[in-house]
């Protein structure tokens, strides 16, 4: 029961933590933000490992090696794809701001 | 080791937040994704360690696929294709929550140890993990094209949704009470129709909500994946699951209520009523004169009379695959000592900021890319404003408290306050929404340039660079 107690409020923290992380972020990164989020919950794949590693029938190891492919497709594809689209947005070159008189 | 192992989740949290923190600049972007990445490799690492390094070339090889695929597909994809890869990826994290609550309620039950905790997130994890999985395969086949395109809608629709979900419940009840209810369906194979059920309601979620609302949906899923994994965090006691998980569903929540708010609707009425005008109210759509414009005239106009301009483009842009031929006009118009800006609405594209990414692609500055609220104040000393593509972004209607449109409350971009407002269109026809747009006939400020966006901007680029 303490143990389910401390994961509750570890859940209620981690909420209004990325309520705050993500609130800032703004309008031209959302996408990047996006898919570098959706790689996070990649993590999955810790839970994939657990699974597959207790003992049980073949359709249950079945499922978790189904569970673990899918984890790692999802943070392989995830930061891959996230460290594509940053690359190209590069620091702009000396600026040139000049108007017609 | 517990202690060892405990510690290395909380380095990979904190690795997860200093990299998302990181994700607020673009200059320091790129560093905060590899961080991130770099905690995802020590909570993994860590985890060999609590698994005791079982079932190692099980794992070996399911971790060896799933990353092959994940790389091949991600250094392929197109940018304008990247919002079905991301509902994609989401999908498969959804999928894999689902299956991992399924075989641990295997386990748990096998033991006899599925105590309150484990019997009410099990069959939680399965039902949103199942509903993110096949909501995603649906917005992905919708967003490639492939099926469900625009809002599928059937009779009764609201009540099949609330009879499955009923149903959901009753199983999910009926696994946890070890059958008490129905006895006929053994608690694991009620735990599987749970999956199954979830996977219809997914499909069902999703098949009414039309192309301009992806990018709430996409977000909405992520959120749903988030909270999928923190949920089998539960199941499973294991920390850095529920962390990782909440973060990811907490930002996908906020991320979706500032999407509903970019096109002024309430999430409810994105859900649960489809698009709420399918075709919207076709109202007077009767003849009136539009300033019909070549492309040399607005050639001649931008290189003459225009010291600022400000562009927005829309979806249509990608669809005509003009990106890089916009990239030549900022170009010609910046050598003729023109100031270029880009004026880009939340929801431009199919994804959350993913205009800002097919600009940035054609190596447009994203300093140039200027969001809502900074770019409606620059349209006062602009001399022009070019629509490329887009029509409900800046349909001022949407502003009209006397009009009750699909898109009324929608902020908009507010192009009418340049002094010239010149429209790049196939043709009249209303956008997405189906509602008229009065700018179209200001034919004392607005031209008209009929063409296709990539043809129309070459012939541009070539006007501007003649005169």
């Amino acid at each position: 029961m303490q143990e389910t107690l401390i994961q509750l409020a570890i859940f209620i923290m981690a909420g209004f933590l990325g309520f705050e992380l993500i609130s800032r972020v703004p309008n031209l990164l959302h996408t990047p933000l996006m898919s570098a989020t959706n790689a996070i919950h990649g993590i999955i794949l810790v839970g994939g490992m657990i699974t597959i590693a207790a003992d049980g029938p073949a359709w249950v190891k079945f499922v978790g090696f189904l569970a673990v492919f899918f984890g790692a497709l999802n943070v392989v594809g995830g930061f891959w794809v996230t460290n594509r689209m940053l690359s190209m947005f590069r620091p702009p070159k000396a600026r040139v701001k000049k108007r017609k008189g | 080791m517990q202690i060892a192992s405990f510690l290395a989740y909380l380095l990979a949290a904190a690795l997860f937040i200093i990299g998302i923190r990181r994700l607020r600049k673009p200059e320091t972007a790129r560093s905060g994704n590899t961080i991130a990445a770099v905690g995802m490799t020590v909570a993994l690492i860590a985890t060999l360690f609590v698994i005791e390094f079982e079932s190692l070339l099980l794992i070996g090889a399911a971790v060896l696929l799933g990353s092959v695929v994940g790389a091949v597909t991600a250094q392929r994809v197109q940018m304008t294709a990247m919002p079905q890869m991301v509902a994609a990826y989401n999908g498969v994290g959804g999928g894999a929550a689902a299956l991992i609550a399924l075989s641990e309620f295997y386990h748990l039950s096998e033991e006899g140890t599925l105590g309150v905790v484990a019997g009410t997130t099990i069959p939680l994890t399965v039902l949103v993990g199942s509903v993110s999985f096949m909501g995603s395969v649906v917005a992905f086949s919708k967003l490639q094209e492939l099926a469900f395109t625009g809002s599928v809608t059937f009779p009764l629709q609201q009540v099949v949704n609330a009879v499955l979900f009923l149903g959901i419940l009753v199983l999910a009840a009926n696994a946890f009470l070890d059958g008490a209810i129905l006895p006929f369906i053994p608690p694991v194979a009620s735990v599987l129709a749970v999956l199954f059920a979830s996977l219809v309601l997914g499909v069902l979620l999703v098949i009414p909500i039309g192309g301009a609302d992806m990018p709430i949906v996409i977000s909405l899923l992520n959120a749903f994946t988030g909270l999928a994994a923190a949920a089998s965090g539960f199941v499973l006691g294991n920390y850095i699951l529920i962390i990782a998980g909440t973060i990811v569903g907490a930002s996908g929540t906020i991320l979706t209520r500032l999407m509903s708010g970019a096109l002024g609707r309430p999430l409810g009425k994105i859900i649960f009523a489809g698009i709420a005008a399918s075709g919207g109210s076709k109202e007077e759509l009767e003849e009136r004169p539009v300033n019909d414009v070549s492309a040399s005239a607005v050639g001649e106009f931008l290189s003459d009379e225009a010291n600022k301009v400000i562009i927005v483009p829309g979806y249509g842009l990608a669809v005509a695959q003009a990106q890089s031929v916009m990239k030549d006009l900022v170009e010609v118009l910046e050598k003729g000592g023109t100031e270029v800006l880009f004026g880009i609405h939340p929801v431009a594209g199919r994804m959350p900021g993913h205009m800002n990414v097919l600009m940035t692609e054609v190596g447009i500055s994203y300093e140039k890319l200027l969001d809502l609220e900074d770019v409606n104040p620059e349209f006062e000393d602009a001399d022009a404003a070019i629509i490329v593509g887009a029509n409900d972004v800046v349909n001022p209607a949407a502003n009209d408290p006397e009009k009750d449109t699909p898109i009324s409350g929608m902020p908009i971009l507010e192009v009418g306050n340049a002094k010239r407002v010149i429209f790049i269109k196939r043709s009249l026809s209303p956008g997405f929404a189906g509602v008229d747009n009065p700018l179209f006939y200001d034919t004392d400020n607005t031209m008209m340039l009929f063409s296709d966006a990539k043809q129309g901007l070459e012939e541009v680029v070539e006007a501007v660079k003649n005169g």
